[in-house]
């Protein structure tokens, strides 16, 4: 493809009802547009674990993606309370989330540790009481 | 494990079927809880047993491509998960046994390689 193809989306904080909705909505795209599925199974993961962090932490916060020709970057933005200590909320197991959230199935401390593990580079942009950017990217073949 | 129809587990097994179809073949199983371990667990065309009965759950079979949920210990879907199932059309199952008691019966019928 000769352009890059860019989507948006604003997620809605503490709204778990279409929590993940983004994600579904992007791997539905990337499958049109013919990405191949360890791809968009990478691209899903992270997604969905950023999206997920978004509406427990930060209220909610804005996603985009965008598919260009050797990759796609997806790019999450919030204004939340930032994150304290990077290191320690990327250790697996080490969850800030509520005990509501926890009932839910949240909470296993892995959403940073997953979106590491499933992306090829991930950049943290965060400052406390501003919020969060998230710079992921998946390389594609 | 070699692939298996849903319907042949459905059968042997007494499942309830809560939703969508159960022609599909599924390959492998896996079992819990946590969102994010399943996320990263549960591969395509596995069948995922949990308790877990929100709508969370809808989303991460969905983007998974899990083969089925298998809700153990006679757990009911949420009415808004229900509703995301059948719009996704995930499959999902039920039974009266435990997450433990149903790993053993697929274990036995030959879902363990």
């Amino acid at each position: 493809m000769a352009e890059n193809i860019v989507f948006h989306f604003d997620v809605d904080g503490e709204d778990f009802s279409s929590a993940g909705g983004a994600s579904v909505t992007v791997k539905k795209k990337l499958r049109q547009l013919g990405i191949a599925p360890e791809y968009i199974r990478r691209v899903s993961i992270a997604m969905y674990e950023g999206e997920i962090n978004m509406v427990i932490h930060a209220n909610g916060g804005s996603a985009d993606v965008i598919v260009s020709d050797d990759e796609i970057k997806i790019v999450l933005t919030d204004t939340g309370p930032g994150i304290p200590d990077v290191s320690l909320a990327m250790q697996e197991g080490y969850s800030t989330a509520r005990d509501s959230i926890r009932s839910l199935g949240f909470g296993a401390g892995m959403g940073l540790p997953n979106m590491k593990k499933y992306t090829d580079t991930m950049e943290i942009d965060t400052e406390l009481g501003r919020g969060t950017t998230i710079t992921m990217t998946v390389k594609i073949a | 494990m070699h692939k298996m129809k849903l319907s042949e587990i459905v059968d042997s097994l007494s499942l309830s079927v809560v939703t969508g179809g159960i022609d599909r073949d599924f390959e492998g199983v896996y079992a819990g809880d946590f969102l994010s371990r399943a996320m990263s667990r549960v591969e395509a065309d596995d069948l995922w047993i949990t308790i877990m009965n929100n709508v969370n759950v809808i989303a991460v079979a969905s983007l998974t491509d899990a083969a089925a949920i298998l809700l153990a210990e006679n757990v009911s879907l949420m009415p808004d998960a229900l509703a995301a199932a059948r719009e996704k059309d995930v499959t999902v199952l039920s039974s009266g046994l435990s997450v433990y008691e149903l790993c053993v019966a697929l274990g036995r019928y030959g879902t363990v390689s």
